[in-house]
């Protein structure tokens, strides 16, 4: 690369010349070269040199004062790349592997789009930017270590992966040998950063100029944000953003334009119409179906228009939770009874229509009628890896469409509309009657189920769903957990925000931190982020408390804290049985019991409103509305609820 | 997700249960019925006031259990996702306070009458 005048010498060249110098002077004798060598060698040193080059240098001929500042760097330029982008945040607990990045975020870029979160733990990092990107529907940044970061970043990068979620990760690191500094250095670099998560990421690079991270950059960009979305990896180089980069020489930042996303091949679309036209039982079943607001609308209008019941399996927010043709709660009985399935997105299409029975023998068998056509529409189909074994038992279908489901819907409405005739539009509106006096049946169970344990302590699960939503209905809220079921039977969810589905790949350790990035996202349109978190989940890095309060993000956390992993127990549980030993040892390395976690208290250490434990069902309304006082006045609160296991 | 569908075997089932008759049961202690009902792990799918449990696939127990001779059926050799509680590791003594312990339960107020659940 050219250089100008006052920055030709490269950071290589100059550290050369700089130690030549010394050199030169202390073969010079006497005490003032000695002093002289020193203190060149302390200027090698600050500036990031190892000192071994020092012996090792040639003596090169004295040359004018050593250059030591810089006015801009490749980092500058990397920072241009990530506004280009739109980035609104960068999520990163800091590194040396990216301290220029870092300082050009901070300086060059005046923290603003991106914005430094500041994050205890990569993980952290990784599931903010999950969590928003299941708000916003972009990505947002994150920046780690290529080494330690990224290995602590891993679990959350698959969670994503198995999410479908797009996180944009910029990994720092030092490519040139002869460029690292002695000691840490080593350990924090690596030939091929990306290689650790490259079986859970759908593409990564190491750009070795910063044309190439240019292009690389927005190519990356363009690959996590087309569907299926996944997590994307650019490898920063160490050299690359601290290397001078006079503005003569600022390369161009190629045009972005997002890919549409693929839509259904239009012969497999009538057919499919078809079918679920001519269907006397047809059932949609939706999982991570809805990107967009729109997707949401369009699951609608598909339904109504074939009035057919919709299972909603919760993976994005597909359909409400009280439009009488949401049958999630008759799911086994409308799958049994179907004639033709519509899967959209569906992660684990066999495991729906299949029982599954998990004894000694371990068994299945189907749980469709035989003849039963099933469709599916999904872009899992499009992009798949081996080594990870997300993609689920292979289902059998009629037919399959590598397509993404919501910008197939469209399509697939219009198709359905130009077959419907006024007999089957009086029969479907006999269906639809039929389906929506089921519906209302089923939520009169629903709240029947609820009512068992009502004044129980430790607190029902239902108990506590129903306080909280007594508290928020009225206001513009944002489920950003996993709904643990009862909010979704008992709360009226009809806005796309209002939940953000699972962590994909259920590593534990997704939830606090990914409710923290939905609530991020959450914060610009003023909505009151609602999370209901687990304590095992909270535990693997509750640094995500002094974030949410360093960072003034808004977010009600309302604990379930059944003191347990509690899945755990019921394994240990169920092998204990099986080998009729002692069964009551399943809270062995499962329980966090002894001493009990005082979540409240964990909260107001990192700056948190705290409450609780809370164990009286009485007393947690009353706490709950306090704790959204403060969350109305932009900051987190905590109230902790101890709870019956599920 | 999956979870939602265990929930739904669960409501079948307990939709289907007998719930009115006792059978033969044989007298038990319901005070150490709940002990052992946490000892022995039902709480765990089935919640500590055996209401159920969201997710498990696991009914309502009480307070109108299935039939005697039904329940130890079940427990013993359970024909769904239940563990096994063979006689080797609870006995039909102790089965029969578990027994007293469900029948115990009492019956919560109608739900119309909850204000929470009717928002």
């Amino acid at each position: 690369m050219a250089r100008s005048k006052k920055t030709s010498v490269g950071r290589r060249n100059f550290l050369k010349g700089a130690v030549g110098g010394a050199a030169a002077l202390a073969a010079g004798g006497g005490a003032k070269a000695q002093q002289a060598q020193a203190q060149t060698q302390a200027q090698v040193q600050r500036s990031g040199a190892a000192p071994v080059l020092a012996k090792e240098a040639d003596p090169p001929a004295l040359s004018g004062a050593e250059v030591l500042v810089e006015d801009l760097s490749g980092s500058d330029f990397m920072v241009d790349v990530m506004k280009s982008l739109g980035f609104e945040y960068l999520c990163a607990n800091p590194g040396s592997s990216f301290r220029g990045f870092h300082e050009s975020i901070v300086n060059y870029g005046k923290n603003h789009a991106p914005e430094f979160i500041t994050c205890c733990h990569e993980e952290s990092s990784i599931a903010m930017a999950h969590g928003y990107s299941k708000i916003e529907g972009k990505p947002l940044a994150v920046a780690v270590h290529g080494t330690v970061g990224l290995q602590h970043a891993a679990m959350a990068i698959y969670n994503a992966f198995c999410d479908r979620a797009p996180v944009y990760i910029v990994a720092g690191n030092s490519i040139d040998v002869t460029q690292r500094r002695p000691g840490v250095e080593w350990d924090h670099s690596v030939q091929d950063a990306a290689s650790i998560v490259r079986d859970f990421t759908k593409w990564d690079d190491l750009p070795i100029s910063l044309p190439h991270f240019a292009e690389s950059a927005v190519r990356a960009y363009k690959i996590a944000t087309t569907p299926p979305m996944l997590p994307v990896l650019i490898v920063a180089d160490g050299d690359l953003q601290e290397r001078p980069m006079p503005p003569s020489e600022r390369p161009r930042i190629p045009k972005l334009t997002l890919s549409g996303p693929p839509q259904g091949d239009s012969a497999a679309v009538n057919e499919a119409a078809r079918l679920l036209v001519a269907a006397e039982n047809p059932v949609i079943i939706a999982d991570r179906t809805a990107r967009t607001a729109a997707g949401l609308k369009l699951m609608i209008e598909l339904a109504e228009t074939l009035q057919s019941p919709v299972i909603e399996q919760s993976g994005r927010m597909n359909f409400p939770s009280r439009h009488p043709l949401n049958h999630t709660e008759r799911s086994r009985a409308l799958i049994a009874n179907a004639d033709v399935i519509l899967g959209l997105e569906v992660a684990d299409l066999w495991g729906t229509v299949n029982a599954y029975r998990d004894q000694l023998h371990r068994s299945s068998r189907p749980i469709l009628k035989p003849g039963t056509k099933v469709i599916s529409v999904t872009a899992l189909d499009l992009y798949m890896k081996s080594n990870y074994q997300d993609f689920q038992r292979y289902p059998e279908v009629d037919i399959s469409m590598a397509a993404d489901s919501e910008a197939t819907l469209p399509s697939l409405i219009e198709a359905c509309k130009r077959l419907i005739n006024g007999d089957k539009k009086r029969a479907f509106e006999d269906r639809g009657m039929k389906l929506a006096a089921a519906h209302a049946e089923a939520h009169e169970r629903v709240k029947t189920e609820a009512s068992y344990a009502w004044d129980a302590s430790p607190i029902s699960t239902a108990r506590m769903a129903a306080e909280l939503w007594a508290q928020i209905k009225d206001k513009d809220w944002s489920l950003v957990s996993n709904s643990g079921g009862w909010p979704m039977r008992l709360w009226n969810f009809d806005k796309y925000h209002q939940h953000i589905g699972g962590s994909g790949g259920a590593g534990v350790g997704y939830g606090a931190p990914a409710a923290l990035g939905a609530a991020l996202a959450n914060k610009k349109y003023g909505r009151l982020s609602v999370n209901i978190q687990n304590d095992g989940d909270l535990m693997y890095a509750p640094g995500v408390l002094w974030t949410s309060a360093h960072h003034r993000i808004p977010l009600l956390s309302v604990m379930h804290n059944n003191r347990a992993y509690h899945q755990e127990v019921m394994h240990l549980q169920r092998m204990a049985n099986r080998h009729q030993r002692d069964i009551t040892t399943a809270s062995i390395g499962t329980t966090l019991l002894d001493p009990n976690i005082d979540f409240a208290t964990v909260a107001r250490g990192m700056g948190v409103h705290g409450e609780g434990p809370i164990t009286d069902p009485k007393d947690l309304g009353p706490a709950i509305k306090r704790a959204i006082e403060v969350v109305e006045r932009g900051e987190p609160a905590l109230v902790d609820v101890v709870t019956q296991p599920r | 997700m999956r979870c939602l569908i265990l929930f739904a075997i669960a409501a079948a089932l307990a939709a289907q249960a007998p719930e009115t008759k006792s059978g033969n049961a044989p007298s038990g202690n319901a005070q150490h019925g709940q002990k052992i009902f946490a000892d022995y792990g039902c709480y765990q799918c089935h919640g500590r006031e055996a209401q159920g449990g969201l997710g498990t696939g696991a009914p309502k127990l009480g307070p109108r259990p299935i039939v005697w001779a039904a329940f130890t059926r079940y427990v013993r050799q359970p024909t769904g996702q239940m563990p096994p509680y063979t006689s080797k590791v609870v006995s039909d003594q102790d089965l029969a306070d578990i027994y007293a312990f469900l029948q115990s339960r009492v019956a919560p107020p109608p739900a119309k009458s909850i204000p929470l659940l009717n928002n």
